[in-house]
């Protein structure tokens, strides 16, 4: 029989680890000696063996304990959730593994969650873990990133054409925030990577409405215009229930626009602040982009029928947003005249065609990602074209 | 209302008892045994509602089944205790006094304030004053008990009043306290008692706590298919094993009486248990 000789160290102070050690390694009905010098110790033992299911029988100052089969049958219907690598994510994790840890071994009888993003076909994809590493290197502080304190004095009207547009974008980045938020709840926590890559999305934009925010409050201490046609068009997407379409909207189409928008705005920018919160906004949604196409790429492949709602989805958006006015002229006039750089005609001509060619770029952009997805030329040239006047 | 309905009494010392009820409840209905239950603030009243017929099985305090017993002895019917924790048997109370204390003996404690639980708690108060007495020291007499009386008529289930009697240990507002062994442990684990600031000078005899009392005249089929699914739970079983923990137990077991002889000893000391029933049965 194994002895454990607890010596001077108290139960309560670490004894009882040792004891439990020991417990650990007997099968039920093995048994242990302990002794120790403490006072009190056989009190000690007596009580936590009572508890915890041992028989125990006192000698000297300590005692012997008989290991009770309550232990063992704590953990004889436990599961293992998985595995922890990206290889182990299985196709449905039942809703009992909760919140467990992918790979930690789960107790039988653990209560049942409600996620409802729970197969793996709906929102996987090989490349996650990639991005989500890729996000948290690729973080960047606004207080030290963005030269804010750099010295520009900008026409007034041209001024305020970047506030029209950074309050354009703050309006935009929060439906971007909170479309992946809301699914980010629903989405059962097995698939880790995958929530990473959702929450990191959500601190992007958090930090995208910050930079925009100080950008338009750095000359100005009000913000611009925002119509009733672009929140419509907003709207459309934190409505839609569907983490496929929703994502098929807000990432492949939407932000694949955005991400045309902000290049162009960071190489025609007027200042060197509107041109850095513009390139670092463009380099996070760029992943946000490459998250979308990469899980819906792969949902096509195992569902075909998939293209066929997603293509249903946008033909409803564009009917729903028909009769609104989706296109924002304060925000077009705006980017114009920042194309432009001034109210000289040379500069609003050639402002124009550099504003024509942007929507030309994100509607060849928008094509290109559909195609991708695995849609025929004819339909991502005719999809393309539908998508919201918004650009979002 | 199914007519065939088993209804248990049980006593509302904590808001989790009405988790632990609900959840046999449904493990009753699931293996056929119409069950309800009925809770009572405290033990007096739940013995003369059982003696009364109004439960058919409480889930009684060890002084709560002295009282049924002789209250059913008087009556000339009979009690039986028909299932027990596993934690309900073979409990010791202990006397603790500050380690850095002369005394080492319960005859130190002459003269001296010596802090107990509820009046009615039997491993708080009653065992270890009657173990005190057997040792010639009177409470009243030899030494002053201080009770510490949360929650009278619950019988010490609720551990409130022997977290305050070591608390006034520690704070030399008595020179002792007595607790339950268990309590020791997780006082010391919670922090009430800082490490090696108090050490034990007695420990009472082994008694028992807690069992499911019946009264001949009972459904005897609904009883003894409760006590069957009772004693057939396992704790490897999930659907269970929450409410075993709520309740402190790995397995019930089949009753036993003899582990309350130490506790009849100290309630018939001065009477105290026949005042309780005159209470009770008026």
């Amino acid at each position: 029989m194994t002895t454990v000789n607890l010596a001077d160290l108290a139960f309560e102070q670490g004894g009882a680890l040792l004891i439990r050690r020991a417990i650990r390694a007997l099968d039920t009905g093995g048994a242990i000696s302990v002794t120790g010098s403490t006072p009190d110790l056989a009190i000690h033992l007596r009580a936590w063996c009572r508890a915890e299911g041992h028989r125990f029988a006192p000698s000297g100052g300590g005692g012997t304990i008989v290991k009770g089969a309550a232990a063992g049958e704590r953990w004889r219907d436990a599961v293992r959730a998985g595995d922890a690598t990206p290889g182990g994510v299985v196709d449905a994790p039942p809703q009992r593994w909760g919140l467990a840890a992918r790979g930690a071994l789960v107790e039988s009888g653990a209560p049942e969650f409600a996620f409802p993003l729970t197969e793996k076909q709906q929102v996987w994809t090989a490349d996650a873990a990639r991005i989500y590493a890729m996000a948290a290197a690729n973080q960047w502080d606004p207080a030290s990133s963005i030269p804010w304190d750099d010295v520009f004095e900008l026409p007034p009207e041209i001024e305020d054409a970047v506030v029209q547009v950074m309050t354009y974008l703050i309006e935009n980045e929060t439906a971007a925030l909170l479309v992946p938020s809301r699914f980010l709840a629903q989405l059962h926590p097995h698939f880790r990577e995958v929530m990473q890559v959702l929450a990191v999305q959500a601190a992007d934009e958090a930090r995208h409405i910050e930079v925009f925010t100080r950008r338009a409050l750095l000359r100005r201490d009000r913000l611009g215009l925002s119509t009733s046609g672009g929140q419509e068009s907003l709207k459309t997407l934190v409505d839609e229930p569907d983490f496929a379409i929703a994502s098929f909207l807000l990432s492949v189409l939407g932000e694949g626009t955005f991400l045309t928008l902000l290049w162009f705005l960071a190489r025609n920018a007027p200042d060197p602040v509107t041109e850095a919160v513009c390139r670092l906004a463009a380099q996070d949604e760029a992943r946000h982009v490459a998250f979308g196409m990469a899980h819906l790429r792969e949902h096509v492949v195992a569902d075909p029928a998939l293209l066929g709602r997603l293509e249903n989805a946008v033909r409803r958006r564009h009917r729903e947003l028909e009769h609104t006015a989706g296109h924002n002229a304060e925000v077009f006039d705006a980017l114009l005249l920042i194309a432009a750089g001034s109210w000289n005609h040379d500069d609003l001509r050639a402002g124009h065609g550099k504003v024509t060619r942007l929507l030309a770029d994100m509607n060849e952009g928008r094509r290109a990602r559909l195609a991708k997805l695995g849609f025929t030329e004819g339909q991502a040239g005719e999809l393309a074209a539908l998508h919201t006047r918004n650009f979002m | 209302m199914n007519h065939n309905t088993l209804i248990l009494g049980a006593v509302a010392y904590d808001p989790k008892v009405v988790t632990i009820w609900d959840g046999f409840q449904q493990y009753f209905a699931d293996h056929g045994l119409p069950f309800d239950y009925v809770l009572y603030t405290n033990y007096e009243r739940q013995v003369a509602a059982h003696m009364a017929g109004h439960i058919h099985t409480a889930w009684n305090s060890p002084l709560a089944w002295l009282e049924t017993e002789r209250l059913a002895a008087r009556a000339g019917r009979r009690a039986e205790a028909i299932a027990m924790r596993d934690s309900d048997r073979d409990l010791v109370s202990t006397i603790l006094v500050r380690a850095a204390d002369s005394a080492t003996s319960p005859e130190d404690l002459r003269g001296q304030r010596v802090a107990v639980g509820a009046a009615d708690s039997p491993q708080a108060t009653l065992i270890p004053l009657e173990v005190l007495a057997q040792h010639g020291l009177i409470a009243g007499r030899d030494f002053e008990a201080v009770l510490f009386d949360v929650l009278p008529g619950k019988h010490g289930d609720h551990i409130g009043g022997e977290r305050d009697a070591v608390r006034a240990l520690v704070k030399g507002e008595t020179g002792a306290a007595c607790i339950l062994d268990a309590n020791y442990g997780l006082f010391l684990k919670e922090g009430t008692l800082p490490a090696g600031a108090v050490r034990s000078i007695l420990q009472t005899p082994l008694f028992d706590h807690c069992n499911f009392t019946v009264l001949d005249g009972g459904p005897e089929a609904e009883i003894a298919r409760f006590r069957e699914l009772l004693l057939g739970m396992s704790y490897a079983d999930a659907r269970v094993r929450r409410l075993l923990d709520l309740e402190g137990l790995k397995q019930w077991l089949p009753g036993r009486t003899e582990g309350y002889a130490l506790l009849a000893a100290a309630a018939d000391r001065n009477g105290y248990l026949d005042r309780t029933i005159a209470g009770i049965a008026s």
